[in-house]
């Protein structure tokens, strides 16, 4: 970390996200962040990286921190490439740069921190707000249901998608080491409590309160396969949501590319 | 394809600028399919990898141009090439471009618009998307070819100009350079001027926003520099609401190419010192102009001409000096005006700015209808 104070309001889930991933990448045995490059868009959790990291890190435009960390990934397969960002920078602006991305199996890491709600702007409605919910644009109350994007992450492709809240610090972290280690697209969504603009709309002042709702309202994966959407309603289904191995996007471009690279030789 | 030998050759513009892309080092090209420029996304997706370049295909403009600039921190050369209405998707990363001095190329190979318009016809309206498409203030550095040789050619000063001064710079092209064959000369490598972008030395740590073009490291080297689309210090620290530092980094953005107008600017001229009228053009429309200035000589009238290279910077001092001598200037573009106004703004009054304007269809301006405007405008001073 640079010698900077983050800018993260009090409670904000974000200092667990820091912690956990920092902690994460630690015990992997990195003493340092020199094999990692960050790219962020813009939004709250967009400025996890930048400039706080002491790394390389691309502070990029709202929600084309996929395709910029593509760009880098594709000339520099070394490195890892590792995206932070918010609900509303990566499943809102950018969610097709996210699905494409999964669909690749592009092999980069993406932290995506859901507090449900833009937080820098001010409180407006995002896709992940809970149906029903007073914010800054829906003053009668949210009237679209949230996306499920872990579960959609999961399903366009991703050698990796899981989901925990800032609650389970400690899956949340080894959650990170997967996503580090594992080939292929890697995504997490770490639920995360933003007492500032979104607690104290749903009547939770402080983080405690959003943490124990959080804690109160998580189920795990496996408990949930037969339960009703009307069940699933208000809950927050944790777990790994999909963890295998497959081919990457840089597995089958070299595949693709052996006939040009036979020509390199004779260029 | 193979890599082409130099000498004569027969190619299409589009063809042309994605093999000058290769000539000048470019090593990674990210797109989006559109006509009239898919045939460049088409060539380079072919030939890069063959030179151990990267070329993917992305799932729009802003991703694409997205890729390329995330490619230009790793220190490659990169490109993505569109059209208007991919140009327009792109605005806010020729932004980030502009504020993160990300050196990077971008064509706009022209078609008839607003909006989908006549996707396979001729325009020439995005001239001034060109030059203010993104919000805030920068300078652009645009380059329009007018034939399949300065395809190539303009394609290779478009990279020199980018990694010299860290900045994107445009190719607007137009669908009727593009898509027409002629004879080309691919020179031989000595004679083909590449230039690389400024690396930093190791304890070097301001990579931003300096009086002279700054140093540019690449990431993965060690420097852990901070890019960031926000306005920053020279060290890429974030100062979102510090006048001062707005006014230093946003200022060094537009002073780095306005201090080097001189340089940058590129023009071909006929008779500027000898003629009654003068005729300001660039691209497609700039070829009928060679027979129209012919055709009034033969009614000995003596016109004269610019021919824009660099739209942006806009070659003022030419077209200034070209209004001294002439009564009249006529401007022939494929839109409603738009050079026009910056034209009239460096002529000053000096002389008459008379606008040639023909839209659709990808119908070209001609010979004859310029020296009608030549003959008129004669008319109207006797």
């Amino acid at each position: 970390m640079r010698d900077l104070t983050l800018p993260f309001c009090a409670g904000c889930g974000c200092f667990t996200v820091i912690n956990c991933f920092l902690r994460a990448i630690h015990e992997l045995g990195h003493k340092d962040l020199r094999k990692f490059i960050f790219c962020s868009g813009i939004g709250c959790a967009a400025w996890i990286p930048s400039p706080y990291f002491e790394a390389d890190s691309i502070h990029t435009a709202h929600g084309r921190s996929i395709p910029v960390a593509t760009g880098v990934k594709l000339m520099r397969p070394d490195l890892n490439v590792v995206v932070f960002g918010g609900d509303g920078d990566l499943a809102a602006i950018g969610l097709s740069h996210l699905i494409h991305a999964a669909r690749r199996n592009m092999d980069i890491m993406v932290v995506m921190v859901n507090n449900m709600i833009y937080g820098m702007t001010g409180g407006q409605v995002a896709p992940t707000t809970p149906l029903g919910v007073k914010t800054t644009t829906t003053p009668y109350g949210s009237f679209e249901p949230p996306l499920d994007t872990t579960r959609l992450v999961a399903t366009a492709g991703a050698s990796y998608a899981a989901r925990w809240t800032t609650v389970y610090f400690k899956q949340l972290k080894e959650a990170m080491k997967t996503a580090v280690t594992t080939s292929g697209f890697t995504f997490i969504e770490a639920v995360s409590p933003c007492p500032t603009t979104f607690g104290r709309r749903i009547g939770l002042k402080g983080a405690s309160e959003m943490l124990q709702w959080f804690k109160q309202n998580s189920l795990p994966l496996m408990q949930t396969e037969k339960m009703t959407e009307k069940e699933l309603a208000d809950k927050i289904v944790v777990g790994e949501f999909a963890y295998r191995r497959k081919p990457t996007f840089t597995d089958h471009l070299h595949e693709a590319l052996k006939e040009a690279e036979i020509t390199v030789k004779e260029n | 394809m193979a890599k082409p030998k130099a000498g004569t050759h027969f190619w299409q513009g589009n063809e042309a600028c994605a093999e000058g892309a290769v000539a000048a080092g470019c090593r990674f090209f990210a797109g989006y399919p559109i006509t009239p420029a898919s045939e460049i996304f088409e060539h380079v997706a072919l030939r890069l990898p063959q030179k151990g370049g990267i070329v993917v295909q992305m799932e729009d403009e802003m991703a694409a141009l997205g890729a390329v600039i995330g490619a230009s921190w790793t220190g490659a050369k990169a490109m993505t090439a569109t059209s208007g209405p991919g140009f327009s998707l792109m605005q806010e990363l020729v932004g980030y471009a502009f504020m993160t001095e990300t050196p990077c190329v971008v064509v706009d190979i022209q078609r008839a618009g607003p909006s989908t318009g006549q996707a396979t016809k001729c325009g020439q309206g995005d001239v001034m998307q060109a030059r203010w498409g993104t919000h805030g203030d920068y300078s652009a550095v645009v380059l329009a070819p007018n034939s399949v040789q300065e395809m190539f050619d303009l394609t290779i000063q478009a990279f020199n100009l980018a990694e010299t001064y860290r900045t994107p710079v445009v190719l607007l092209a137009d669908e009727t350079v593009a898509h027409m064959r002629e004879r080309i000369v691919f020179p031989p490598p000595e004679q083909m001027v590449i230039a690389k972008r400024k690396k930093p030395n190791s304890t070097e740590r301001q990579f931003f926003g300096l009086k002279e073009v700054a140093p540019m490291p690449s990431v993965g080297e060690g420097f852990n520099v901070a890019v960031t689309g926000s306005t920053h210090d020279e060290y890429g620290h974030r100062f979102t609401a510090d006048p001062l530092v707005h006014k230093r980094i946003v200022g060094s953005l537009v002073e780095k190419i306005r201090s080097n107008t001189e340089k940058i600017v590129d023009f071909e001229s006929y008779s500027i010192n000898d003629c009654e009228v003068g005729i300001v053009s660039f691209g497609c429309t700039s070829r009928a102009v060679y027979e129209a200035v012919e055709l009034a000589e033969e009614k000995k009238i003596k016109a004269g001409f610019v021919r824009l290279k660099t739209v942006w910077p806009f070659p003022e001092k030419i077209v200034h000096l070209m209004a001294q001598k002439t009564h009249t200037i006529i401007v022939p573009e494929m839109n409603l005006g738009e050079i026009l106004y910056e034209v009239q703004r460096t002529v000053q009054g000096a002389a008459k700015v008379v606008p040639l304007n023909k839209i659709g269809g990808g119908e070209m301006i001609t010979p004859e209808e310029l020296l009608a405007e030549i003959v008129r405008s004669v008319k109207r001073v006797d």
